[in-house]
């Protein structure tokens, strides 16, 4: 049988892909909004729903951030209510093993799954934001270099847990005497994307959330992965990989562009534009017009502010380069914003030509499916469910019915 | 004047929504959720509280849903965000019982020493009163949806809170908007020695006389309402004709819901209509958020 696709919606629930500013925005924090949202994807068939984590809101040069949505539940609280909305769909939370007891954390996971009939996720996250951490008894206390060691020993834990075993462990990192209380066998996502990331994918992950969505880095990361797996002693087919994707459908390939192109300018806005650059200079720009050039002023010392809870590793460190380099590019903050917002992962076309693209991707094995970060709600999923779905059913890759009822079972994993 | 009924409820999760929403036909103003961290004595399973809570807010819909959360081995962070966005899924009708688990084995799962007296009593006193300022933390229209001026909040309505406690401090602000009821119903036991900070507290007592004692005792701390809560069998019979005043409601610890649930209601009578809310349903108002009107804070 041909591989077939499986596919996750990725509810971010704040930053700037979700576009409040449509009027037939829907209260993204409402409960009756997730209720409809899970009914919809459950009518398409998909495999899991998926609650993003941030556990500090945004914020900008000491001010809460205030042009992107904001808001959002706990997660594995908001997944049981939707549990008992919904018969198939999996359930899964993103949690970070930082700032959580690993006990604690095992007990609600598993709790999800025993009220889910087998349906929850839990993606692992680590965090070393000592920012956000000023919100935690512990905050700020696990060094960014050993954040991957804490992740897996809180893993294993849980694993323990969830399997009926007694945990007595003490080291530096993890200190906990439990009796298991609840079992069970969340499937566990992973997301990062750097070396320990992928190590802890390769040890202990059912699926990934990668990053790698362009069909080239697709390719080159799932044949990373599974080389690892091997390593570990793994099937080379033990993890679906799901990187994340954004959807823009319309009739003809023309109107999916300028539909895209639309979404793009209503994503970067000129105040978000400035926003983006007062991370890097960390000074007021309010002042500047953003399709005007770069600021001219020199930026403040000193490395980028966390607070926006969004900087990649890599954009941590060396911002004076950075900005010398975009003052080579000679274009306006706006466009300047555009340009470094990171595009790979946007398939724009019709249902039939996105849906070919997904075809060769899961018939080439460079992923297992998509995990779809919606721009319109309602609006994307809708598209998706009723438009690109029947497409892919068409083409072979993707279900006609739920065959199993598990989480595990629609991921085809043991 | 008709007692409030509220009833706690544990064990076997599969028979737990039928359970509930008779009790909710019947007018039961509540259910507690019992939980420990530590597995339940008899053997078995123990699903974790604040998750049955939420399973259960989507098969009912006028009930009000307490889990027991213990303030001692969690995150005052999550516990606050977890109520919220109970209350959230509810529509309004989330409890808390505050729960104060001390063990050293239940302490032990978070890898901690015990507290005892003076010090847990803090403690619990800081984790209520975190939680009270998180779920303040959003003022209610904090959300603008401003197209003009591309701002989605209202950033002078969204605040940090700023708390030290003995053992911990904490930001703020919430990841949650501020919860339907604006607080959640805080509920807990006069022993703890927070009945000023209480919503419900709940009173025991070996007779009578000094369940009502307790009662005005819990009253004269400031708790707004005070239920008693009794272990029911159905055997003994309740003093109703002499709780009736002296308290606001009952809180039954029942051995079996299914058997002893019709007795109870025949014995406490008729109860208070149940409202769109658990605040709604006891007659406590929705609480002026403390952040309103504070105006923008100063800058960090």
């Amino acid at each position: 049988m041909t591989h077939q696709l499986h596919l996750g919606v990725f509810f971010t629930g704040v930053g700037p892909q979700l576009l409040w500013t449509d009027p037939a925005f829907a209260a993204h924090t409402h409960i009756d909004t997730f209720v409809q949202t899970v009914g919809t994807l459950e009518r398409g068939l998909f495999d899991a729903f998926f609650l993003g984590e941030g556990l500090r809101v945004r914020e900008n040069r000491g001010r809460v951030y205030d042009l992107d949505v904001a808001g959002r539940p706990d997660a594995i609280t908001q997944l049981a209510a939707l549990a008992a909305e919904t018969s198939k769909i999996g359930l899964v939370a993103t949690q970070n093993t930082t700032y959580n007891y690993p006990a604690d954390l095992a007990r609600r996971l598993a709790s999800l799954d025993a009220v889910s009939a087998g349906r929850a996720g839990w993606n692992i996250v680590t965090t070393d934001n000592a920012w956000t951490g000023e919100n935690f008894r512990h905050g700020g206390w696990l060094a960014h270099e050993r954040r991957y060691e804490r992740a897996e020993a809180f893993v294993e834990t849980a694993k323990a847990l969830w399997a009926g075993e007694r945990v007595d462990r003490h080291t530096d990192l993890v200190d906990v005497t439990a009796a298991p209380t609840v079992t069970g066998r969340p499937v566990l996502f992973q997301a990062g994307d750097s070396p320990g990331g992928r190590e802890l994918a390769a040890k202990h992950a059912d699926v990934v959330f990668s990053a790698n969505t362009a069909y080239d880095k697709a390719v080159a990361y799932a044949s990373d992965l599974r080389q690892r797996l091997v390593r570990h002693g793994r099937s080379p087919d033990a993890v679906r990989i799901l990187p994340g994707a954004q959807v823009v459908l319309g009739d003809t390939a023309a109107e999916a562009m300028e539909k895209a192109e639309w979404i793009q300018r209503e994503q970067i806005t000129g105040p978000r534009a400035i926003a983006f650059l007062e991370q890097y200079w960390n000074k007021d720009l309010s002042g500047y017009d953003p399709d005007g050039p770069l600021p001219d002023i020199e930026p403040a010392e000193g490395e980028l502010d966390p607070s926006r809870g969004t900087i990649s590793i890599e954009h941590r460190t060396g911002k004076l380069e950075r900005i010398a380099e975009w003052r080579t590019w000679g274009v306006s903050i706006r466009e300047l914003a555009i340009r470094v917002t990171p595009r790979h992962n946007v398939f724009v076309g019709t249902a039939g030509q996105v849906a070919d693209e997904w075809a060769r991707y899961v018939r080439d094995r460079a992923v297992d499916g998509f995990n779809i970060i919606p721009q319109l709600l309602p609006g994307t999923i809708e598209d998706i469910v009723d438009r690109l779905v029947p497409a892919l059913q068409e083409r072979g890759v993707y279900r006609t019915e739920y065959t199993g009822s598990t989480l595990r079972e629609h991921l085809d994993l043991p | 004047m008709a007692l409030h009924l509220a009833l706690e409820v544990d064990g076997d999760f599969a028979s737990l929504p039928d359970h509930v929403t008779a009790a909710e036909r019947a007018g039961v103003a509540l259910v507690t959720i019992a939980d420990s961290p530590l597995p339940p004595a008899g053997g078995g399973i123990r699903i974790e509280a604040g998750v049955r809570a939420a399973f259960l807010a989507r098969r009912t819909s006028r009930i009000g849903l307490a889990p027991t959360l213990h303030a001692t081995v969690t995150e005052p962070f999550h516990l606050a965000t977890q109520l919220a966005s109970l209350d959230h899924a509810s529509l309004g009708r989330a409890g808390w019982v505050v729960g104060a688990e001390r063990s050293r084995q239940a302490y032990a799962t978070v890898g901690e020493p015990p507290l005892a007296g003076a010090e847990l009593r803090r403690e619990l006193e800081d984790v209520i009163d975190v939680a009270r300022r998180l779920w303040d933390s959003w003022e209610d229209d904090a959300v603008i949806r401003d197209v003009a001026t591309g701002r989605f909040l209202d950033a002078d309505r969204v605040h940090h809170v700023g708390f030290t406690g003995a053992r911990f401090s904490v930001a703020g602000p919430l990841i949650t908007p501020r919860p339907p009821q604006g607080q959640v119903v805080v509920i807990g036991w006069d022993t703890l020695g927070v009945t000023s900070r209480l919503d419900v507290a709940l009173v025991g007592g070996g007779t009578v006389d000094e369940v009502i004692a307790r009662a005005r005792r819990a009253r004269e701390d400031g708790a707004p309402l005070v239920f008693a809560s009794v272990a029911y069998d159905g055997g003994s019979g309740l003093p109703v004709d002499r709780l009736v005043g002296a308290v606001d409601g009952v809180h039954a610890r029942v051995s079996d819901l299914a058997v002893d649930l019709p007795r109870l209601l025949t014995e406490t009578g008729p109860r208070p209509p149940l409202g769109a809310t658990l605040r709604d349903t006891l007659g406590l108002p929705r609480p002026a958020n403390v952040f309103a009107n504070a105006g923008q804070e100063p800058t960090a």
